[in-house]
């Protein structure tokens, strides 16, 4: 088997997802070749074949474009699959390309098991395994899901790429994330209030037991959608990635895309309602408990040591 | 201008699954059912759109069974016009490609000027519908959103990426975007606006009438993942919890030092 590996490159960068996608080549014992809209000043350490589009003249986000320039390596190199990282870029751009390829998605893809594609169903409380019956196969990959044993090596033999399409969309550049207040990254105790919080009234008793361990107080997506927290204090993928000594979430289901920011945590605590909340699968200690009892008890306790 | 707004009914994600008898999906059974989290915000800005160019037809359409028109009239009383109910009781065995197939064959002669998704569902996940449905049509799509704007048959956005950074897009419509949370804030249908919902159209349509491919995919199995996390699950009064709990945090971090 061969796969089509699609790296990504942001703001003049290689993302490091290459190597999960090289590591999922790995997994599946396949040939593998790679695709980059990027820059030759930012190759991968891949021992393959890369074929190269300059981001400067494709564009960085360009889907028509990127996806014409993928069919056509793709006539040449006929690779059974396209894996692309279940990221910003790739989920985007996978739907187009299998819908010009006539072929099957999978969308983020954990694992390879009987010779099924695993993917995780009802935030991650459920998994499903998926055949396909299509020729060829798009798969995004969840990110961290693969991961190399060893540190990534080689000098890829680059062949470079150009189209002539013109896309329907227009870029306008990158907008920074918001910048200022408090640092996360330097704390070492963060107490995160989830939508199990109920009113934003509540997150005063999360951030009174981050107070009492002596810590900051952080939160998932919600609670900062809904404005009842700056979005400084998001942990997540699009927000912070932390790893404090402590971390303790308070009404946080566990989705992946918070568990990307915070699983990295020296110890996790978490205190939830429901005993199967996802959460549980990175936690050190589950409490199972309505969080607007158990935290102001939890607080007057510490206070009092 | 002639809008289209596609929802999903899927369960509550705090409710206790179980697997149905064929292995292949969860049991429907006993479970609260709600509107997709992401096509709330989709439904909000299609309102929004709707209240400031005041000349538009916003219809809602939503695929599954007789119960999925309980999630509709919500959208109906959060301001969509009409509604267009694709009556199939298999919905949740059919993957991707053919739901955004039934969409771009419902919206295929109808003219639509903008066409809102959610960005993905909270229960399939798979981030798929919204763009494979404009790339059926032939119309430019964006996804993840969260900004929009539109003035003039164009659309400005905003499209979120990974640590908090946005791009900037624009494009022309007729066109298609995917919603992500955050979007804007979903309304409450207020009472007058709940009774109102309740006389607008609410037509079905059968699937077959709108089906024309074949699935590309299938699920073969579906089931709980094994618990890996070896942590400990403290359950009780919740003092005596909170006991426990600073008991555990003096033997094994350092933070209570
Ligand atoms: C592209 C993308 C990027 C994203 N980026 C991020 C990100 O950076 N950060 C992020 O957090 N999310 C992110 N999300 C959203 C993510 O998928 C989840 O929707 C979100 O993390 C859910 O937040 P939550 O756990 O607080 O809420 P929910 O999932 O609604 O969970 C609430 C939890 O609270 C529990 N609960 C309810 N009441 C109580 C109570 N009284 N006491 C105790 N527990 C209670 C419930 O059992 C449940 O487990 C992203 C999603 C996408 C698609």
């Amino acid at each position: 088997m061969k796969i089509l590996l699609v790296a990504e490159y942001r703001d003049g960068k290689l993302l490091g997802s290459a190597y999960e996608l090289i590591a999922f080549a790995q997994k599946m014992a396949a040939d593998s070749v790679m695709f980059l809209a990027g820059s030759e000043a930012a190759l991968p350490a891949y021992d393959g074949r890369l074929y190269l589009a300059d981001a400067a003249v494709c564009g960085e986000f360009n889907p028509d474009v990127h996806k014409a320039l993928l069919l056509d390596v793709i006539a040449r190199e006929q690779p059974e699959m396209i894996a692309f990282s279940h990221s910003s870029y790739g989920w985007d751009l996978a739907p187009r390309v299998a819908f010009a390829l006539r072929a099957a998605q999978v969308s983020e893809v954990v694992d390879v098991a009987d010779g099924a594609l695993v993917v995780p169903a009802c935030n991650a409380k459920l998994r499903r395994n998926v055949q396909v019956k299509t020729a060829k196969t798009v798969v995004t990959l969840q990110a961290g899901a693969f991961g190399l044993a060893d540190a990534p090596a080689g000098t890829p033999a680059v062949e470079k790429i150009s189209a002539d399409a013109a896309g329907k969309l227009e870029f306008g550049g990158y907008e920074a994330a918001e910048q200022g207040g408090v640092d996360l990254s330097k704390a070492e105790v963060i107490v995160s209030a989830g939508r199990g919080v109920g009113k934003p009234e509540n997150v005063a008793m999360v951030a009174a037991l981050a107070k009492a361990l002596k810590g900051e107080y952080g939160a998932s997506r919600p609670v900062v959608d809904s404005g009842w927290v700056e979005h400084k204090r998001q942990v997540g993928t699009t927000g912070q990635s932390v790893a404090p000594k402590l971390y303790v979430a308070c009404g946080i289901s566990g989705a992946i895309q918070h568990l990307a920011g915070m699983k990295k945590s020296e110890f996790i605590v978490a205190i939830n309602t429901d005993k199967d909340a996802p959460i549980g699968e990175v936690a050190d200690v589950l409490v199972v408990a309505d969080l607007k009892q158990f935290v102001p008890l939890l607080t007057e306790k510490l206070q009092a040591l | 201008m002639k809008i289209l707004v596609c929802i999903k009914q899927v369960p509550d994600m705090e409710s206790k699954f179980k697997i149905a008898a064929s292995g292949t999906w969860y049991d429907s059974a006993d479970l609260a059912w709600r509107m997709n989290e992401y096509d709330e915000y989709a439904v909000e800005q299609a309102v929004q759109l709707k209240e400031q160019v005041k000349e538009a037809d916003l219809t809602v359409l939503c695929i599954g069974s007789e119960r999925v028109k309980e999630t509709m009239k919500k959208a109906l009383a959060m301001g969509c016009d009409r509604g267009a109910h694709v009556a199939d009781d298999d919905c949740a065995g059919k993957e991707p490609y053919e739901i955004a197939a039934i969409i771009a064959e419902y919206a295929k002669d109808k003219g639509f000027d903008l066409i809102f998704t959610g960005m993905q569902s909270q229960d399939r996940g798979s981030a798929q519908v919204g763009v494979l449905a404009a790339e059926m049509l032939g119309i430019p799509s964006i996804s993840t959103i969260v900004t929009f704007s539109y003035a003039d048959g164009r659309i400005e956005v905003k499209r979120e990426l990974e640590g908090g950074v946005k791009a900037l897009l624009k494009t022309r419509t007729p066109a298609l975007v995917t919603c992500q949370l955050g979007l804007n804030t979903p309304r409450y249908p207020t009472l007058p606006n709940i009774m109102k919902a309740k006389k607008k159209e609410l037509i079905s349509l059968p699937v077959a009438d709108l089906l024309k491919v074949e699935a590309r995919m299938e699920t073969v199995k579906m089931y709980f993942p094994e618990k890996k996390g070896g942590g400990l699950v403290l359950e009780g009064d919740p003092g005596q919890l909170a006991d426990k709990l600073i008991q555990i945090l003096k033997e094994k971090t350092g933070v209570l030092a």
